[in-house]
């Protein structure tokens, strides 16, 4: 860091930590879909492609999650509906 | 018993091989008959950075298809006693690998090593799983870098679910994180991850940094293993990390900016 470099605007953070926020999020993401069985990603499709025949939706308005506790596992399932114009 | 230790990484070009190369050379070093083995079949290059690329007559395709013995294939390196290398074969033959074949090879050499080196090739496919799968150590080879940081956490899953230990459902592989081409003045400039950054996205011990340094290449260009080059930080890196591996303590080393002087500084660069 020379002499120069005082001058520059000092408010952008660095490309360090926008790096590591990426990954934390991207690897955050990636693990919890590494513990959940393979089936869940084509049931999610399946879903999807049952409540279209209905409702309009996107594919991100569904979330499908599969918890596991002691001595149950719980899937939980959650569509958006889009508003009522 | 030998233990098996596989460097590994997914991402391609972060280091597996000189890693290999260095590690397995140091764990010979302080005693221990060691024997690194290539796993990249059809790209063979661990003969080429330990520099015996023209004594290669037999490889490991060769062993596990009977067509020769393990002492006819095994290379003894030339300047480490103890260290012996086990090349790839060149075939193009994807299948060339089979699990029982690896199996027979490493239970032979488990009778006469102390530790198996086992230089993965990169991706998550049968070559890369086929060399981390009888692992009992895993040295995760991991650059400072988005895309080798998320691939190396993709390992870390295929090391927890796809292993002989995972599915034997016994202890499970230890995972050491090895950090390399390593810059501290970039990170000191808040443009290149730092090492508590890895090492808090993937949540593994730390064995290692490997700072960026010219001695790597050189020594590549040489084909001599760079823990060798006794001068360089990059070998001296390399010697901790094996000294931490065998169960030593060493404080980590250059891993800080090394002070500049005052007109250096004032002028930048």
């Amino acid at each position: 860091m020379g002499i120069f470099d005082y001058f520059k605007s000092k408010s952008e953070p660095s490309s360090a930590s926008v790096a590591k926020d990426r990954l934390q999020i991207i690897v955050a993401h990636e693990r919890s879909r590494r513990t959940q069985p393979d089936y869940l990603e084509q049931m999610q499709q399946e879903i999807i492609a049952v409540i279209r025949k209905y409702v309009q939706i996107e594919s991100d308005d569904v979330q499908i999650q599969l918890e596991n506790t002691d001595d149950c596992s719980v899937l939980e399932l959650n569509v958006t509906l889009p508003e009522k114009n | 018993m030998a233990k098996i230790i596989v460097v590994t990484s997914g991402k391609g070009g972060v280091g597996k091989t000189t890693s290999s190369a260095a590690i397995g050379t140091g764990l010979a070093m302080k005693g221990h008959k060691t024997v690194i083995i290539d796993f990249d079949v059809g790209l063979r290059n661990l003969d080429l950075i330990m520099g015996c690329e023209r004594r290669v007559v037999y490889d490991f395709v060769n062993v596990i298809n009977k067509e020769a013995t393990l002492t006819q294939a095994l290379i003894k390196d030339k300047r480490t006693k103890d260290l012996f290398i086990l090349p790839a074969s060149q075939t193009r033959d994807k299948d060339a690998l089979t699990k029982e074949g690896v199996e027979e090879v490493l239970n032979e050499l488990s009778k006469d090593f102390e530790y198996i080196v086992c230089d993965s090739p990169a991706g998550i496919e049968k070559g890369a799983q086929m060399a981390l799968y009888f692992a009992d150590v895993a040295i995760v080879t991991t650059n400072p870098e988005v895309s080798s940081v998320r691939d190396s956490d993709r390992i870390l899953g295929i090391l927890q679910s796809k292993s002989r230990r995972a599915e034997q459902g016994s202890s499970p592989i230890e995972e050491h994180l090895l950090v390399t081409r390593y810059n501290p003045e970039r990170v000191s400039e808040g443009e290149m991850l730092s090492v508590a950054d890895v090492e808090e996205i993937l949540a593994i011990p730390l064995l290692g940094v490997i700072p960026e340094s010219d001695a790597v290449l050189k020594a590549s260009n040489q084909g001599t293993p760079v823990i060798l080059d006794t001068q360089a930080e990059a070998g001296q890196a390399y010697s901790d990390a094996v000294d931490r591996l065998l169960g030593e303590q060493r404080p980590l080393r250059f891993t800080d900016v090394q002070k500049k002087g005052f007109f250096k500084r004032l002028l930048g660069g």
